[in-house]
C-alpha cells in the first residue's frame, strides 16, 4: 500500500428492485449517498471528491449522466470522476476512489456505483450486432454458458452444483433487506425445475435485472481513527487491484482467466494473505450465473483447480461454512450492473465492521470483495479487515 | 507528492472522417509510436488507462475492443474513464502517487464522423428538463456566447480574430485538421450557424487519437532528456443546469487553476480546450492568464477536435514544447460537458 492508509467509514445502499419507479435518477443516487453519509456521520460538505461508476450510458440513454447529477450530489466546485470498465466497473471505481486517499490527494471521498436497468433491456443492449465484430448472442448468459460447460467437462462437477449455489444465495438474500429478490418459497426443486435458458444455466440460476445504487465513504487513517474513537468501526483497506486481458488472445483460458488469477495474487500479496482459504473469513464475489461460484473459488485461489465445486457441495460456502460466500445474496439476488461490483466491496466492508445485520458472519475480520466484467476479462478486487494493515 | 513527468507523446493526423479505420486501427499505430518513443518495453508498463465514449462509437463497452491495441496479454493493470483522456492521465498520475506504479501508458480517441455529433452531444444534457428539447451542442454554446457578449467578455469580432489566429497557427502543425483561415473580415460576412456563432466559431468535427507515457522521478530522467514534469494537476465540476450557472465565467476552471498552481510562476504558453471561440476569453480570465501568454500555438481544438482526446491533446502539445526546449513552463486545460462544465488544469515544467 502507498503512503496513506484507507478506511471505509460509510456504506449506504438503496432498496434494490426491478423498477424503482418511486425515485428519479438523482433521487436514487441520493438515497444511497445519504445513507452512507449518515453511517459516516458526515454531510456532503465534508466530501472532497466524488468518484462515480456505472455500466454503459446506453442502459439509461443518458450520455455521461454524471454531468446532470453534479448539483444533486453536492459536487459543485469539487472533483467529480467517472470510471467505466465493463461489469467490474464499480469495483474498479472503489479502487480508483481508494487510490485518491492512498496517494494523499484527498482525505474524504464519496464513491457511488449505480444502474437504473428498468430504463432499458440490458440483455439486448449487450447483444448489438456490430460490423466486423463477434456478436454477443443473447446477452451475457449466452456468452458464458459454453465456458461453464467446459468447466463441468474439466472438473466432473455434479450437474446440480449450480442449483445448490442459486438456492444458497437466494436464501441468503432473505436476510438482506436491500436485496432485490426475496424468494421465500424457493426450494432445491423449484430451482432445478426452472426454465433452462442457456444450458446449463436455468432461469433461477441467473442474476436479475435491477435498479439501485451503493455509496461508500472512504477516508484516510485519521478519519478511520476518528470513527473508531466514536465507536463506529471502519473497514481498513488491506489491498486493491485490477487486471485486464483482451477478449480474444491465443492461449487465453476463458474458464479460469489469467487476469483473475493475477488480480487475486496481487491483492493477496498486498494484504499478506498466503492461504486465502484459511485467512479470509468471508467472500463477496461476482457470481451472476450460479456456476461461477466454483469457477471463481478456483480462479482466486480458494480451491485447487477442479475442486471448487466440492466447497459448494460440502457447504463450506454457506453461512455456517468455513468460507461463507455471498452472504448478502450476491449478484444472483441483486444486479444493478453498474453497482454490482461495489456492492461486493461494500458488503465485504460491512462484514468486517460487524454491521451486516442478519447476514453477518460472527467474528469476520478479513473479507474479500471481487468483481469481473467483459468477456471474463476485467477484474477488480479488494481485501478489507477489521484491523489496520 | 512524487515527481511525475510526461516522457513521450504521439498523435494521429486529425481528419474529418477516418472512414477506412475503426477505433482499434485508429489508435493502435499511435500506441505503437508512443511506446517506441518512450524506450519502455511494450510489456513494461505498470499501469494503462484510457478515455473514450460509448455514445460516439454507438456501442456499449466500446473500449473493450480497443484494448486489443495495447497488447494486454499477459494481463495488465488497466482502467478506463468515460471522459476525455486528460482524466485518464489524471487517474494514471494518482496511481503513480499511490506507489503502485512508476510508469503508465495513457491514450484516448474519438471517431465523431459516424454520427451527428451536435445532436449526439445533446444526450449529455439533463434527461428530465433539457435533453427532451434536443438542443445541440452548438445551440447550448450559442446561449453561452450570447451571454458572454452581453457581459462584455468578448465580441463577434474578437471571436473571429481568435478563429483566424488559431487556424493560421495550425499551419505549423502537421497533425491539425484545419490549417488555414479566411481573414477575420471575411469570416464576419458568413451566415450564423446559431446566432451569435458562425461556422468558424465552432471546433471542427474530427476523428483522431493521442497517447502519452508517464514516468516517475529518476525513471523519467533516465528515459527522457527533458521530461515535462507535471507540477500541478486538478479538476473540478460546475453545476449542470444552464439556468443555474453564470455562463460567462468558469468557476470550476478557476479552482482547478488555483489548485494546480498556475500562478506560482510565469506561464509562457497555454493550450486550452476551446471547443468554441468564446471559450478562450472565458478561460483566459478563469485561469488568470495575462495577455503575454500565447494561447493554443498548435491551433487548439479549433484546428483539430477529436472528441475524448482533444483535452489530452492539449497536454501533449504543451509537453512537446517542453521536450523540445522551446518552453519552460506551460499550462494545459481540458474540458468536459456542455458550456465548460468540467475542467482540468495541469501545469507542466521543464527542468533547469
Amino acid at each position: 500500500m502507498g503512503a496513506e492508509r484507507v478506511a471505509v467509514v460509510g456504506v449506504g445502499q438503496t432498496k434494490y428492485s426491478a423498477m424503482r419507479g418511486d425515485v428519479s435518477l438523482p433521487g436514487l443516487l441520493r438515497e444511497a449517498t445519504f445513507r452512507a453519509l449518515e453511517d459516516a456521520q458526515m454531510t456532503l460538505a465534508d466530501i472532497d471528491a466524488i468518484v462515480i461508476g456505472k455500466a454503459p450510458d446506453f442502459f439509461e440513454g443518458i450520455m455521461v449522466p454524471e454531468y446532470s447529477l453534479v448539483q444533486a450530489l453536492g459536487a459543485v466546485g469539487k472533483p467529480m470522476f467517472r470510471v467505466h470498465t465493463a461489469g467490474s466497473v464499480s469495483g474498479s471505481t472503489a479502487v480508483v476512489a481508494s487510490g485518491l486517499i492512498e496517494s494523499g490527494v484527498h482525505e474524504r471521498v464519496l464513491t457511488i456505483g449505480w444502474e437504473m436497468q428498468s430504463c432499458s433491456e440490458a440483455m439486448w443492449a449487450l447483444s448489438l450486432n456490430m460490423p466486423f465484430q463477434q456478436q454477443l448472442v443473447a446477452g451475457a448468459g449466452g456468452y458464458f454458458a459454453p465456458y461453464i460447460r467446459q468447466y463441468i467437462e474439466r472438473s466432473n462437477a455434479p450437474d446440480d452444483t449450480g442449483v445448490l449455489v442459486a438456492l444458497k444465495d437466494r436464501q441468503n438474500a432473505l436476510n438482506n433487506p436491500y436485496a432485490h429478490l426475496h424468494e421465500h418459497g424457493i426450494t432445491y426443486d423449484s430451482v432445478k425445475d426452472s426454465l433452462m435458458l442457456w444450458d446449463p444455466i436455468r432461469y433461477s440460476e441467473t442474476c436479475p435485472s435491477s435498479d439501485g445504487a451503493i455509496a461508500l465513504i472512504l477516508t484516510n487513517e485519521a478519519g478511520g481513527d476518528a470513527a473508531t474513537a466514536e465507536g463506529r468501526p471502519p473497514a481498513w483497506v488491506h489491498g486493491t487491484s485490477f487486471r485486464s486481458e483482451p477478449a480474444m488472445a491465443a492461449g487465453r483460458d476463458q474458464v479460469s482467466p489469467q487476469a483473475g488469477k493475477d488480480c487475486a495474487a496481487d491483492v493477496f500479496r498486498q494484504a499478506g494473505i498466503t492461504n486465502p482459504r484459511k485467512q479470509i473469513d468471508v467472500v463477496e464475489m461476482y457470481v451472476p450465473f450460479s456456476w461461477y461460484e466454483p469457477m471463481w473459488l478456483e480462479n482466486l485461489g480458494f480451491a485447487e483447480e477442479g475442486t471448487g465445486w466440492q466447497l459448494t457441495h460440502d457447504g463450506a460456502t454457506a453461512m455456517d461454512g468455513d468460507l461463507p460466500v455471498n452472504c448478502s445474496g450476491g449478484v444472483l439476488s441483486t444486479n444493478p450492473i453498474g453497482a454490482s461490483g461495489m456492492i461486493r466491496f461494500g458488503e465485504a466492508a460491512l462484514q468486517v465492521r460487524g454491521m451486516a445485520g442478519a447476514h453477518q458472519i460472527d467474528g469476520a475480520r478479513k473479507a474479500v470483495g471481487h468483481a469481473y466484467g467483459g468477456a471474463a476479462q476485467f477484474y477488480a478486487m479488494w481485501v478489507v479487515g477489521s484491523d489496520k494493515p | 507528492m512524487r515527481d511525475v513527468a510526461i516522457i513521450a507523446t504521439a498523435q494521429t493526423k486529425h481528419v474529418r472522417a477516418a472512414t477506412a479505420t475503426n477505433e482499434v486501427e485508429l489508435i493502435q499505430p499511435v500506441i505503437q509510436e508512443v511506446i517506441e518513443r518512450s524506450g519502455i518495453d511494450r510489456h513494461g508498463f505498470d499501469f494503462t488507462c484510457s478515455g473514450s465514449s460509448d455514445y460516439l462509437q454507438g456501442q456499449p463497452f466500446s473500449f473493450v475492443m480497443t484494448l486489443d491495441a495495447v497488447a494486454a496479454w499477459p494481463p495488465i493493470s488497466e482502467s478506463h474513464v468515460e471522459m476525455d483522456g486528460a482524466w485518464a492521465l489524471y487517474e494514471a498520475w494518482v496511481k503513480i502517487q499511490t506507489g503502485h506504479a512508476d510508469t503508465a501508458l495513457v491514450y484516448s480517441y474519438g471517431k465523431s464522423s459516424p454520427g451527428d455529433l451536435p445532436r449526439v452531444l445533446s444526450r449529455m444534457l439533463d434527461p428530465y428538463y433539457e435533453a427532451p428539447l434536443w438542443p445541440t451542442s452548438v445551440d447550448v454554446a450559442a446561449l453561452q456566447a450570447r451571454a458572454a457578449i452581453m457581459a462584455g467578455v468578448t465580441s463577434e469580432q474578437a471571436m473571429a480574430d481568435i478563429a483566424y489566429r488559431s487556424r493560421t497557427s495550425a499551419a505549423n502543425n502537421p497533425f491539425a485538421q484545419l490549417q488555414s483561415s479566411a481573414q477575420p473580415s471575411a469570416l464576419m460576412d458568413e451566415e450564423y450557424l446559431a446566432d451569435p456563432l458562425r461556422k468558424h466559431d465552432c471546433a471542427p468535427i474530427t476523428d483522431g487519437g493521442v497517447a502519452i507515457v508517464l514516468a516517475a522521478g529518476d525513471k523519467a530522467r533516465a528515459l527522457c532528456s527533458r521530461p515535462a514534469w507535471i507540477r500541478g494537476i486538478d479538476h473540478r465540476a460546475d453545476g449542470h443546469h444552464l439556468n443555474l450557472r453564470d455562463l460567462t465565467t468558469s468557476p470550476s476552471a478557476s479552482i482547478a487553476a488555483e489548485k494546480a498552481g498556475v500562478a506560482n510562476g510565469p506561464i509562457e504558453i497555454a493550450e486550452l480546450h476551446t471547443c468554441f471561440t468564446h471559450h478562450e476569453p472565458i478561460l483566459r480570465s478563469a485561469l488568470g492568464l495575462g495577455d503575454s501568454v500565447e494561447v493554443n500555438p498548435s491551433g487548439g481544438p479549433l484546428a483539430a477536435n477529436p472528441m475524448m482526446a482533444a483535452g489530452l491533446l492539449r497536454i501533449v502539445e504543451v509537453a512537446n514544447r517542453i521536450h523540445s526546449g522551446d518552453v519552460s513552463r506551460g499550462v494545459a486545460h481540458a474540458t468536459g460537458g456542455h458550456a465548460l462544465q468540467h475542467n482540468l488544469v495541469a501545469v507542466l515544467e521543464g527542468e533547469g
